[in-house]
């Protein structure tokens, strides 16, 4: 078996004023996955793969990027990354071509090798016609692309993407994600990603890991994760203006408007049970989607059950008074 | 990464480096060529001509070794400093971290950088001096040695500052209380044989001192103190302080958590 593309093991950060950070974390990343690392703010996502591209020191642990130990031979593993982070760190004052020219030169890449590939990335990301203006003049979005084309300058066959869409209005967002598919399939490069938004992760990660606390909770495909979804919950438009939720045996209606409903499926019911007796008592459904993200649902239920277990540890590691 | 990408990437941080500072030459290269053609007025011309010779040289000539120096020492330490601190600050640093780029050549990167800016100013400002008097150079191999180990000493020192600096105002403190002053009493404007003993003593522990006058040595050939002990001891120093900014760096001082 190839070896993976990301594999982490035992790693622990306890930071200079005593907060741990992560708690003994092992995670793999198979080669040409598209991976979601999530969790809730200050869980540890940041400071894993902060790790990972050497911003952060780890404590303890091993770290390997396509077998190459990063204790043994950082450099070489380096080679294999690319990363784009949540926070923009470039200098605004330089110009796109410049940031990305200079990318590829601290891999060693000449400028006569660096500039078609820059021209490459610059046009596919829509930066092109921006490449000599400063970089500060660029809009969010623009300042994003332009850090996927400055992490991809050395093709990478593993890239970092924390947070790549945070701002990105939704029209954008698309166009990044049909970007990140394709170089995920066509290029075959190992993608990890860290989000908050949890459409994006079930729409275009195959495995996922979550992480609270410093501890890895769950590590598992999406589409296990979303079968384990026990309830999922639908809103319901109506033609016609109700006065009152329709009552059904077993599930849990609520009107939300005069033309709206929301409905609880459990796992092993059907909708074609809800939708006939609607039909019954004249009620016609014109649309319908989830209320919430599936996987924002699990997500929420999984990060909930932790907290609250810290909670429980701690009230019992409370000093009894004497 | 093997030699040819080394040198690669070297070059790429200090074109960047030297891109940086040209990009804004009205605050790099501008001011230093103003301010020393104002010293070269006033106390040259002006207050120089009362004043005498020095060392028997006239005052003119016996300042533009000195003034050179100076412009060399603070340029080639705020360019270094003000370049990798506000990298830290706008994150850009971590350009470099992720970058497979060994720390001795992210440090020689800065620091050549820093050199270019130095030595730059102090072709300016030489040239400058060629409106206020005929320069001679009695030593010109030492006076290009002296000019370039002083330049990258200081930018050695503003690197080790940058990395220290958790604000802006931590980069300012060093060359406001401590590099002017030096510079000023290094000797620059005096000899320091016209001070009584113990202030020529006291002297002697400035370091800048030794770089002015190893430097003057090589314009006129005079000097206050041995230039082999000035050399020697401007060697130390860069070795010294190379291998602390290295040390700081591989330990992620000030910029890995």
């Amino acid at each position: 078996m190839a070896e993976p593309a990301l594999s982490i093991r035992g790693l622990t950060k306890v930071y200079g004023n005593g907060f741990q950070a992560l708690k003994g974390i092992d995670l793999d990343v198979q080669q040409g996955d598209f991976f979601a690392l999530l969790g809730p703010n200050g869980a540890g996502k940041s400071t894993t793969l902060g790790v990972v591209c050497s911003l952060v020191q780890k404590s303890e642990g091993k770290v390997s990027i396509f077998g190459i130990d990063i204790d043994k031979d950082f450099a070489k593993a380096k080679y294999q990354l690319g990363v784009v982070p949540q926070e923009f760190n470039f200098n605004q004052f330089e110009k796109v071509l410049d940031i990305v020219l200079a990318q590829a030169g601290y891999y060693g890449m000449t400028r006569r090798e660096a500039l078609p590939r820059a021209e490459q990335l610059l046009r596919d990301l829509g930066l092109w016609d921006k490449r000599n203006g400063n970089a500060r003049m660029l809009s969010g979005g623009m300042k994003r692309r332009l850090m996927i084309a400055r992490a991809l300058m050395h093709r990478p066959k593993l890239l970092i993407l924390d947070e790549p869409t945070a701002g990105v209005d939704i029209e954008l967002r698309r166009s990044m994600w049909e970007y990140m598919r394709r170089i995920n399939q066509d290029e075959g490069t190992t993608i990890i990603l860290t989000t908050h938004y949890l459409e994006e992760a079930e729409s275009l990660c195959r495995n996922i890991a979550i992480i609270n606390h410093g501890e890895i909770v769950r590590n598992t495909s999406v589409r296990e994760l979303l079968a384990e979804l026990n309830t999922e919950t639908f809103l319901l438009d109506l033609a016609e203006p109700v006065t009152a939720p329709p009552v059904i045996d077993g599930f849990e209606i609520k009107q939300i408007e005069p033309t709206q409903l929301s409905l609880v499926i459990h796992r092993g019911q059907q909708l074609n049970d809800v939708f006939s007796v609607l039909s019954e008592q004249g009620m016609q459904v014109v649309s319908m989607r989830n209320s919430a993200n599936r996987l924002e649902e699990m997500f929420v239920s999984m990060v909930e059950a932790g907290n609250k277990a810290i909670d429980e540890r701690s009230e019992l590691n409370k000093e009894t008074p004497a | 990464m093997n030699a040819t990408q080394t040198l690669v990437a070297l070059w790429t941080l200090v074109l960047k480096e030297i891109k940086r500072f040209t990009r804004i030459w009205p605050q790099t290269l501008l001011p230093p060529s103003i301010t020393m053609a104002m010293y070269f007025i006033i106390f040259g011309n002006l207050i120089g001509s009362r004043i005498g010779d020095m060392d028997g040289f006239s005052y003119m000539d016996f300042i533009v070794p000195g003034l050179i120096m100076m412009s060399v020492i603070t340029n080639s330490y705020s360019n270094v400093a003000s370049s990798f601190f506000s990298n830290k600050f706008q994150r850009s640093v971590e350009e470099l971290m992720v970058s497979p780029m060994p720390n001795w050549v992210i440090l020689s990167g800065f620091i050549l950088g820093g050199m270019a800016r130095g030595l730059g100013v102090g072709l300016i400002v030489t040239i400058v001096s060629l409106f206020f008097t005929r320069l001679t150079v009695e030593h010109p191999l030492l006076t290009v040695l002296v000019v370039v180990l002083t330049s990258a000493l200081f930018s050695i020192g503003g690197f080790i500052n940058a990395l220290m600096a958790n604000k802006f105002d931590d980069i300012s403190i060093v060359p406001t209380f401590i590099l002017t002053p030096l510079t000023y009493l290094g000797g620059v404007f005096y000899s320091i044989s016209m001070l009584p003993n113990f202030w020529q003593g006291v002297s002697m522990l400035n370091p800048i001192l030794y770089m002015v006058n190893v430097f003057r040595y090589g314009f006129l050939g005079v000097s206050d103190i041995p230039v082999v002990w000035a050399l020697a001891a401007i060697f130390a120093f860069i070795i010294v302080l190379f291998f602390v900014a290295l040390t700081m760096l591989e330990r992620g001082k000030g910029i890995r958590s």
